[in-house]
């Protein structure tokens, strides 16, 4: 036997051995320590994050009221229909799939990818809102769309369609863009965010909180357990605006519009004097439940097309102005106490005014003779604001135009409104034209609502809105009163109540009160945008009733040649709005002046008589 | 007095097995069912058949082992060679041609085989010298002996296997009475080759070795020759490091840093690590773990079972069963310490460093202290060779235990 055998030799190498094992088995043990005591919080959560998904559940939007409390955008149930993938292949295999199944699905592909590369981790968006027709086809098919997940969720309804797509918007998927700009904040990839109108501007109140739920996914990425119940964070509902629309008088603007003036394309809008937006509307219009389904590729180029639907006229639509901003110059002239109600002008009217070598015509060509101010915003006579505009001077008609707000934004609380655009001073004709190659003749075409000036219908209702109310310029609103002060016009109340007057002042004069019955005396202006490209657009914009107005409706119709063609859809809504008040004024005798390019008539509009032209 | 069997050994065998048919059942309940589901029949029926190769192997005369040695290191041999030509991969080690496979059925890993020839011979040819090596010289022969199923494992190739069979060489030289400083410098070259990774710990490696080597006054050309082995192995580390496979190369690049390449090589290593680790103190309860319920460890009922326990059973259940692990290796060195004979001596001790080689191994890559190779965890690891080696293992274990018993051994 070896003497490394020995039983002291043997017990000294077995100690050794016992004090090596000893270590290392400790050693192991502290990394498990270390692992499983120590840093177990963290690999918990590592747990988690391999085997859950996140599902994001829609918030429900706050519902959109109207001043009665009717609600103009409120939720319905609908479907979410979701696609957990482990990879691209897999998720392109299970789309295809779809795509032969679900009718009208075949270009779903592409955005879902996209979805799927902006966050693989969390299920894929298939269907936003999908019919229950779209989901039974989907259950049926179960056993082939592995990863399939459908929810419901909250959907946005518009009750009145059509009617309000304008003033409220619609809700969609956040884009790429938007995302990126940070547009919506805590929005994430697939979150439905206010697109335009209200929903957009108010995107931030009525969005609410969206919520989380987990669904266990195995190693392979395919669906094991639906833990939405368990471990679900639930979402928050966003906060109810109540606006200053008239729900009811605004579809009663689309049915006008449905019933005889298809494919034309204008705005309408209805204010109180101080700057309450009653309704708002735009057409051509388009059907806002049908973007929150869904459009195909097809429709959406549609709604993009020539005749822009999705754009909203009576904020983004400028058009130069014409006679309704005569009342701009007297009001300037007023303000700057050059003329009074009394006031003629050197030339009284024959048709014609010449300037420099130029002759600047009257729309009368046998001339209206001298008129005073009144008598000239009656007749609406140029040559007479020709005069005025050149007393008021180049430079104070732009400064003082531009401080009663015609060249700005009217701040209303809607998303993406477009700025009426109206020189601010000289130096712009320097820019344009060069410091010497314009003349005063601006001032001409300046003085009656032509030349270098582009009025949204806000724009230019807003400023009427002013005439009716207490001399300021209100800022239209829709959810929340504007604080801070209103630009003033400048004029007296008595100046005021003289504009007023004169707009309604050939009333008064011409037919007398005749028969029995009430009278509404609307105050208006007719105008025609002289269109370039085609026919003439026709502005019309009044207040009634004329003595104390409470409404103010402007609005405008591309290619109606003139205001009177509009005149009656706008007393119409007048007439619907004060007779809610007052149900006498339904049937009461329209009293209101109409100036044509041909003739000035004192029209009678009977109710419901309205859609004929008015007579002469 | 009648002699028995040796009682703790065979209830912590007993318990170390129970616990492992336990884990074993665990790891095929999975959400979505995998062919493991019902692995657990299959282990428990290959542990029976353990048990009863261990009582055949108990009954063995050790004079028939020791006679034997050279004809069953040669038969390990022969079927490793063997493999090479007709072997097949599986699990873990996909690529790999460790299993013996006949007309595509697998019959069995030779290499469970071979380790234990190789520690009959080594058992054999150590116990027969006068006295322990005390020279490289006196250490060629071993080396040999260990150098041959090491290089036929390597060309499969299984590293996991290779370093086993280098365990069991030192563990066994080590028992012979060789002395620290000898094994040692056998083993500078590992170390050198291991160290050559980096430039820095490598050449403070070689100026430590130097000082070692003066110190410890060796032989003149022994040293000089450990000394250009340590720096070629400079060199040949690099060679080495471009005839690794690619998967062996991110395997251990994916051991120094598992968060380089999360989906790839190093995927086992961190979800392993993840599943361990979210164990906590108590675990996610027997049978729920959420890692392994749905499939994300890999090869569960075999390399990673560990990773099971780890996850279902927290840190509790690691202590118990390395606590069980470490009471049998105690109990090894115990009755290695008794036996009546050197050869029988160095039997148990061969057993037990393979047997440490394997759980140190195994446990070690599981929380990503070891890097990964696919070799099985003693009693816990579902397989049949494996299974059946350790039966015969403790078999012989038993016999050294009974047979110093039964020669009235007494504490001194």
């Amino acid at each position: 036997m070896s003497i490394a055998f020995t039983p002291f030799r043997v017990r000294e190498r077995a100690g050794r051995a016992t004090f090596v094992l000893g270590a290392l088995f400790l050693f192991l043990l502290a990394a498990f320590f270390r692992a499983q005591v120590i840093g177990t919080a963290d690999f918990r959560r590592q747990s988690d994050n391999n085997r859950l998904r996140r599902l994001i559940l829609a918030s429900p939007r706050g519902f959109i009221l109207d001043r009665n409390g009717k609600q103009i955008a409120e939720n319905a149930p609908g479907f979410t229909v979701k696609l957990v993938a482990s990879s691209r292949d897999s998720l392109k295999a299970v789309l295809k799939r779809i795509a032969t199944l679900v009718p009208g699905a075949e270009d779903i592909e592409g955005p879902v990818v996209r979805r799927y590369d902006l966050a693989s981790y969390q299920p894929a968006l298939v269907f936003a809102n999908a019919s229950i027709e779209t989901v039974a086809i989907l259950e049926e098919h179960r056993y082939l769309l592995p990863g399939l997940v459908i929810r419901t969720e909250p959907r946005r309804l518009y009750g009145a369609g059509q009617a309000v797509a304008h003033l409220v918007g619609y809700a969609g998927e956040v884009s790429d863009d938007e995302l990126v700009r940070g547009r919506f904040p805590g929005a994430r990839p697939g979150t439905i965010v206010g697109k335009d109108g209200l929903e957009a501007k108010f995107d931030s109140v009525v969005r609410g909180l969206e919520g989380e739920s987990f669904i266990e996914v195995d190693a392979r990425g395919r669906m094991v357990r639906d833990e939405s119940e368990s471990q679900a964070l639930k979402p928050v509902t966003g906060e109810m605006i109540r606006t200053t629309i008239d729900l009811e008088l605004q579809t009663y603007i689309d049915s006008l519009w449905s019933a005889d003036r298809v494919g034309v394309r204008g705005a309408m809008v209805a204010m109180t004097p101080d700057g309450q937006v009653l309704s708002l509307y735009s057409a051509p219009t388009f059907d806002p439940n049908e973007l929150i389904t869904g459009v195909s590729s097809r429709r959406w180029a549609e709604l993009n097309g020539e005749a822009k639907p999705l754009q909203n006229r009576a904020i983004r639509g400028s058009f130069p102005p014409g006679s309704p901003f005569k009342l701009v110059t007297a009001a300037v002239a007023l303000k700057r106490g050059l003329v009074d109600f009394s006031s003629h002008m050197p030339q009284s009217c024959t048709g014609g005014y010449r300037f420099g070598n130029r002759v600047f015509h009257c729309w009368k060509k046998s001339g209206h003779g001298s008129l005073d101010l009144t008598g000239a915003i009656a007749n609406s006579c140029n040559i007479y604001f020709y005069q005025l505009g050149l007393r008021i001077g180049l430079p104070n008609f732009l400064a003082e135009a531009t401080a009663m707000g015609l060249g700005s934004p009217t701040g209303i609380d809607l998303a993406s409104e477009r700025s009426s655009s109206f020189p601010p001073s000289t130096a712009y004709y320097d820019r344009l034209y060069g410091a010497r190659g314009w003349s005063n003749a601006a001032t001409l075409n300046l003085s009656i609502g032509q030349g270098e000036n582009a009025q949204t219908l806000m724009g230019l209702t807003r400023f009427y809105a002013a005439l009716a109310g207490d001399g300021t310029v209100p800022i239209p609103y829709v959810v929340q009163k504007p604080a801070g002060p209103r630009r003033s016009l400048g004029l007296t109340a008595e100046q005021l109540a003289g504009l007023r007057n004169a707009l309604v002042a050939v009333v008064d004069r011409g037919t007398a009160a005749a028969s029995g019955g009430r009278d509404l005396r609307v105050a208006g202006k007719t105008g025609t945008a002289q269109n370039p490209q085609g026919p003439d657009h026709g502005w019309f914009i009044a207040f009634a009733p004329a003595e104390k107005p409470t409404v103010v409706v402007g609005s405008i119709m591309e290619f109606a040649l003139h205001g009177t063609t509009v005149a009656p859809y706008v007393v119409k809504v007048i007439r619907r709005y004060l007779a809610k008040s007052d149900p006498t004024l339904a049937k009461a005798r329209i009293k209101m002046v109409i100036q044509e390019d041909s003739a000035t008539a004192v029209s009678e509009l009977i109710a419901d008589s309205a859609a004929a032209p008015p007579p002469r | 007095m009648r002699t028995t069997l040796d009682r703790p050994l065979v209830l912590t065998l007993l318990a170390l097995a129970a616990y492992g048919l336990a884990m074993v059942y665990s790891a095929g309940q999975t959400d979505l069912p995998t062919a493991a589901e019902r692995a657990w029949v299959r282990q428990l029926v290959w542990m029976l058949l353990a048990i009863g190769m261990g009582a055949v192997a108990f009954r063995l005369s050790f004079r028939i082992l020791e006679w034997g040695a050279p004809v069953l290191y040669g038969l390990g041999l022969a079927l490793l060679a063997l493999t090479l030509v007709i072997g097949t991969g599986a699990g873990t080690a996909a690529g790999t041609k460790s299993w013996l496979a006949i007309g595509g059925v697998r019959i069995g890993q030779p290499v469970e085989l071979a380790k234990i020839g190789a520690i009959l011979l080594l058992a054999r040819y150590l116990s027969g010298l006068r006295q322990p090596p005390q020279t490289l010289i006196d250490l060629v022969r071993p080396g040999l002996i260990a150098l041959g199923p090491f290089l036929l494992v390597m060309l499969q190739p299984d590293l996991g296997s290779a370093i086993v069979f280098v365990v069991i060489l030192f563990a066994m030289l080590f028992w012979t009475g060789v002395k620290p400083s000898l094994l040692l410098l056998l083993a500078s070259p590992i170390v050198s080759l291991l160290l050559a990774v980096d430039t820095r710990w490598w050449g403070a490696w070689i100026l430590l070795l130097t000082v070692l080597l003066l110190v410890w006054r060796t032989y003149v050309a022994e040293g000089v020759l450990i000394w250009l082995v340590n720096s070629a192995m400079g060199v040949v580390a690099i060679i080495l490091w471009n005839g690794l496979k690619p998967y062996q190369q991110k395997r251990l690049m994916s051991f120094v840093n598992p968060e380089a390449d999360p989906s790839g090589s190093a995927y086992q290593a961190i979800q392993s690590k993840v599943a361990i680790g979210s164990g906590g103190w108590f675990g996610n309860g027997y049978l729920h773990g959420p890692q392994k319920r749905l499939a994300f460890l890999p090869e569960q009922p075999t390399d990673f079972i560990f990773s099971v326990v780890g996850e279902e059973l927290g840190f509790l259940g690691v202590v118990v069963a390395l606590a069980l692990f470490l009471i049998l290796f105690l109990r090894l060195v115990r009755i290695a310490r008794r036996a009546t004979n050197p050869f029988s001596s160095l039997v148990v001790f061969g057993i037990l460093g393979l047997l440490f080689a394997h759980v140190f191994e195994n446990v070690g890559m599981t929380i990503s202290v070891m890097p990964i190779t696919g070799i099985p965890l003693p009693f816990f690891s579902y397989g049949g060779s494996f299974v059946l080696a350790c039966g015969i293992s403790m078999g012989l274990v038993l016999r050294v235990a009974y047979d110093s018993r039964s020669s009235g051994y007494l504490e001194s």
